[in-house]
């Protein structure tokens, strides 16, 4: 039996990875990546819990959850990328500076 | 130690391995397909959670759908993209990006002392499931016991995120689509 410990610490290097990404990438995709890395370490943590809740499964059935949510966030945030890419021609965050239509 | 510490160990530095490599290579390309590594690595870490139902799920959903949309996305917008990638900016000369290593760092020793001081002693509500024995064993039934959960404890939040899964592909549809037919 893995101590819950070993969980916690792989998600947080997971995390701080994703953290890294989302500040330092000059690029849209590899953000949206980067938030997918703190997902993925977020979901870690639920199911390293639920293994404790055998009543309810909370952590599980949440875990099931941040997974959809964070598909319905990849969809629309590609849209959202991929749009701004056909007007701007570029997908570094720091040349989008103006919000106009 | 055991085989089941010994491949947790191997599934974790698999993992971060790939993570780390993922955000300092520069090619795009190839770091969504260290992405696969590292998704794939964390369904094995879910098993070790006995979590095989969400382990599954991570495989279909991260590996075959979110991954695969990325790598469209990637390719869709490719040519000035990836000229776009090549050019280093050379602000910082000592350490690329040291301001963002340095404020992810500080996170995770601010989060590696938490864990590691609160380790010594659980939650009480653990310490209780542990003395009662409602724990779950790798013997246990956990995709009938979710599928029960998810059709009465839980059908109204199950109802809702399908919903709004719905309604956020409609969006992503209407989004990207093209201006001449708007």
């Amino acid at each position: 039996m893995i101590s819950i410990t070993h969980f916690l610490v792989v998600s947080a290097i997971i995390f701080c990875i994703g953290l890294y990404a989302v500040l330092a990438k000059r690029n849209a995709i590899m953000i949206l990546v980067g938030i997918e890395l703190m997902i993925n370490a977020a979901i870690l943590n639920f199911v390293a819990f639920s293994r404790y809740d055998k009543i309810n499964y909370g952590g599980q059935v949440f875990a099931l959850f941040a997974i959809v949510l964070a598909a319905a966030a990849v969809a629309v945030g590609l849209a959202i990328i991929l749009n701004v890419y056909k007007y701007y021609k570029t997908i570094d965050p720091s040349n989008i500076n103006e919000l106009r239509d | 130690m055991t085989i089941d510490v010994l491949l947790f160990y191997a599934f974790a530095t698999m993992a971060i391995g790939s993570a780390l490599l993922l955000v300092s290579i520069r090619n795009t390309a190839r770091a969504l397909f260290l992405l696969f590594i590292v998704l794939f690595a964390m369904a094995g870490l879910y098993l070790f959670a006995l979590a095989d139902f969400i382990a599954i799920t991570q495989i279909l959903v991260y590996v075959g759908g979110v991954l695969i949309l990325l790598i469209f996305a990637f390719m869709l917008s490719n040519k000035e993209l990836l000229h776009d990638l090549q050019r280093v900016s050379h602000r910082f000369i000592m350490i690329p990006r040291w301001q963002a290593l340095l404020l992810s760092a500080a996170f995770l020793s601010i989060m590696l002392y938490s864990f590691l001081s609160w380790s010594k002693s659980m939650p009480e509500w653990i310490e209780t499931a542990q003395m009662n024995g409602t724990v779950i064993s790798p013997a246990d039934n956990n995709i009938q016991a979710l599928g029960f959960r998810f059709m009465t404890q839980y059908v109204l939040p199950f109802e809702i995120i399908s919903i709004f899964l719905m309604m956020a592909l409609i969006g992503a549809a209407h989004i990207s689509r093209k201006e001449q037919n708007a």
